[in-house]
């Protein structure tokens, strides 16, 4: 992974640990991670933030074994794709699982964890993960 | 607009080629084009070189300087187009785009990608770029990783098998031996693939294709000229290109690539055609799933049943409509910003009957897709032969 600087890290905080999004006041669509336009409205909409759902269902997943940079001690590990109970998708890991619950439409929520970790000099980056809800 | 006509084309071989530089590659392809043009440099009026990520992969940015630099082409305009793992095909386009517009009459596009100068790790990095880096990257995804995401949900919907993914690998890689320029010589069987370890489940190294090192390059030149000057020019009959969302979490659907079904409906409707017409396709199969996804998405097959597809040896070469006859990005290797441009000297090659023991037989139209990332960029390309000079 790239060498994050601290200022790309701090601006990503209300995002990455809390599901901080926004939502079109004018066609009632929500995104995560929020957007500077509404890119259904554009002039026409209007943005307000939003907090995410934490809960929602798994739509597709893949158990990775070969790991970018920051991730190596992590192998393997599962990622998904996740629609929240209000219908926006997000990618994230899946941890705290047995391998065969992971499945598609497993039932998530959101909890927080280390995300990355490159070496001793550069910051651990933090964010959500989500676990398996039996 | 102006028709467009290819009317020289070059390649290197694809490969690891640790004793060869960039410049050595894309002055090769280039030279080669010009030959096989029957022009001079000088004729050349303007050039566009797709490259996505030299930046990372050799410490070198400013590739449209360079390009023309090192052909001997200065001064010319000289532009460099990155469109991700789509480079060359855009490159194509804005060339496509400059001569049919009249602005030029005579135009070069080069594709260039050197991949092996670094560790796998950062070659990781930098094919990463393609994706969104802050809600992708950040959380460990990979390339492999959103394509196996795809894969996995292909397989949920309409029961593609591991099996059949194997199968489009193993057939690229058949064609491949029949091309002395692509990067594999060899063929591999199901039995192969399914054993050589998952890279992100349920793709497996042999799934992807490889890290290359290439270039390739094209002459485009106004029709009525080309009919006086070449004796087979490629009529380039119609090239759209489209975008989507750069995060795979945000498209309505994992199992289509919708920039693919939006291309491929604007070349059907300006030119009339019917994926039936299509004789043979370079598709972007920088994963097996994407052969799949492509190959439904194009039309050529009902959506669903490109694993049945490939099994049944629909895509075969001179089946019912041969994909990937050069052994596409699995077998003839992917050095990214080169691919887009290969794909289309592949289509000359076909076009012109020249393609040696893997010629498409009674070739008339032939189509290039070449995708950026998970599919955020697609352009698509539909080329046919006509008369040239007797
Ligand atoms: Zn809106």
């Amino acid at each position: 992974m790239s060498n994050y600087a601290l200022p790309l890290i701090w601006r990503k905080f209300p995002e990455r640990y809390n599901l901080l999004g926004n939502k079109c006041t004018n066609c009632g669509r929500s995104y995560f991670p929020s957007r500077k336009i509404c890119p259904n409205c554009r002039r026409k909409g209007h943005l307000i933030e939003e907090v995410m759902p934490k809960e929602g269902k798994i739509i597709s997943f893949t158990k990775v074994f070969s790991a970018p940079e920051g991730f190596e001690e992590e192998v393997p590990y599962f990622l998904a794709i996740i629609e929240l109970i209000n219908g926006v998708r997000l990618l994230a890991q899946i941890v705290d699982n047995e391998d065969h619950k992971v499945l598609i439409g497993a039932k998530v929520k959101m909890v927080f964890r280390k995300i990355s970790e490159k070496d001793e000099e550069s910051p651990i980056a933090y964010g959500y993960k989500f676990k398996i809800v039996e | 607009m102006r028709s467009v006509s290819i009317i020289g084309a070059g390649i290197t071989k694809f490969g690891e080629h640790w004793e060869r530089s960039f410049r050595e590659l894309v002055v090769e392809a280039g030279i080669k084009a010009l030959q096989d043009a029957g022009i001079e440099g000088k004729q050349i009026q303007a050039l566009y070189g797709g490259c996505m990520a030299s930046g990372m992969f050799i410490g070198q940015e400013h590739i449209g300087a360079l390009i023309a630099d090192q052909l001997g082409l200065n001064p010319i305009p000289s532009t460099r187009v990155e469109a991700a793992c789509a480079s060359g095909g855009v490159a194509l386009r804005n060339a496509y785009l400059a001569v049919a517009s009249g602005a030029y009459d005579i135009v070069a596009v080069g594709g260039v990608e050197k991949m092996t100068e670094v560790s796998t790790t950062i070659a990781t990095q930098a094919l990463g770029g393609a994706g969104d880096e802050e809600t992708e990257l950040f959380f460990g995804a990979t390339f492999p990783a959103l394509y196996a995401l795809m894969a996995r949900r292909h397989m949920e919907e309409y029961g593609t098998t591991e099996d059949q993914l194997a199968m489009v690998s193993v057939k690229n890689h058949k064609n491949a031996c029949l091309n002395p320029y692509a990067q594999f010589q060899k063929e591999i069987s199901v039995e192969d693939v399914l054993n050589s370890g998952y890279v992100a489940s349920p793709l497996k190294l042999l799934d992807c294709s490889p890290i290359t090192d290439g270039a390739a390059a094209l002459i485009l030149c106004e029709t009525n000229l080309a009919r006086k000057i070449c004796e087979r020019p490629v009529e380039v009959v119609a090239s759209a290109q489209a975008s989507d969302s750069l995060a795979l979490a945000n498209r309505k659907s994992l199992t289509e690539l919708r920039a693919t079904k939006i291309a491929a409906r604007e070349i059907y409707e300006k030119t009339g055609l019917k994926p039936k017409d299509i004789s043979f396709a370079e598709v972007h199969d920088c994963f097996t799933i994407a052969e799949i996804l492509a190959i439904e998405d194009l039309g050529f097959f009902e959506k669903g049943y490109g694993g049945k597809a490939t099994e049944k040896g629909l895509t075969a070469l001179n089946s019912e409509i041969s994909i990937n006859p050069s052994g596409g990005l699995k077998g003839k290797g992917h050095p990214v910003g080169a691919t887009g441009v290969a794909q289309a000297v592949e289509a000359y090659l076909q076009l012109r009957g020249a393609a040696g023991k893997r010629q498409v037989k009674d070739a008339s139209f032939g189509l290039t897709h070449n995708v950026g990332g998970s599919g955020a960029t697609v352009v698509i390309h539909v080329f046919k032969a006509i008369e040239g000079k007797r």
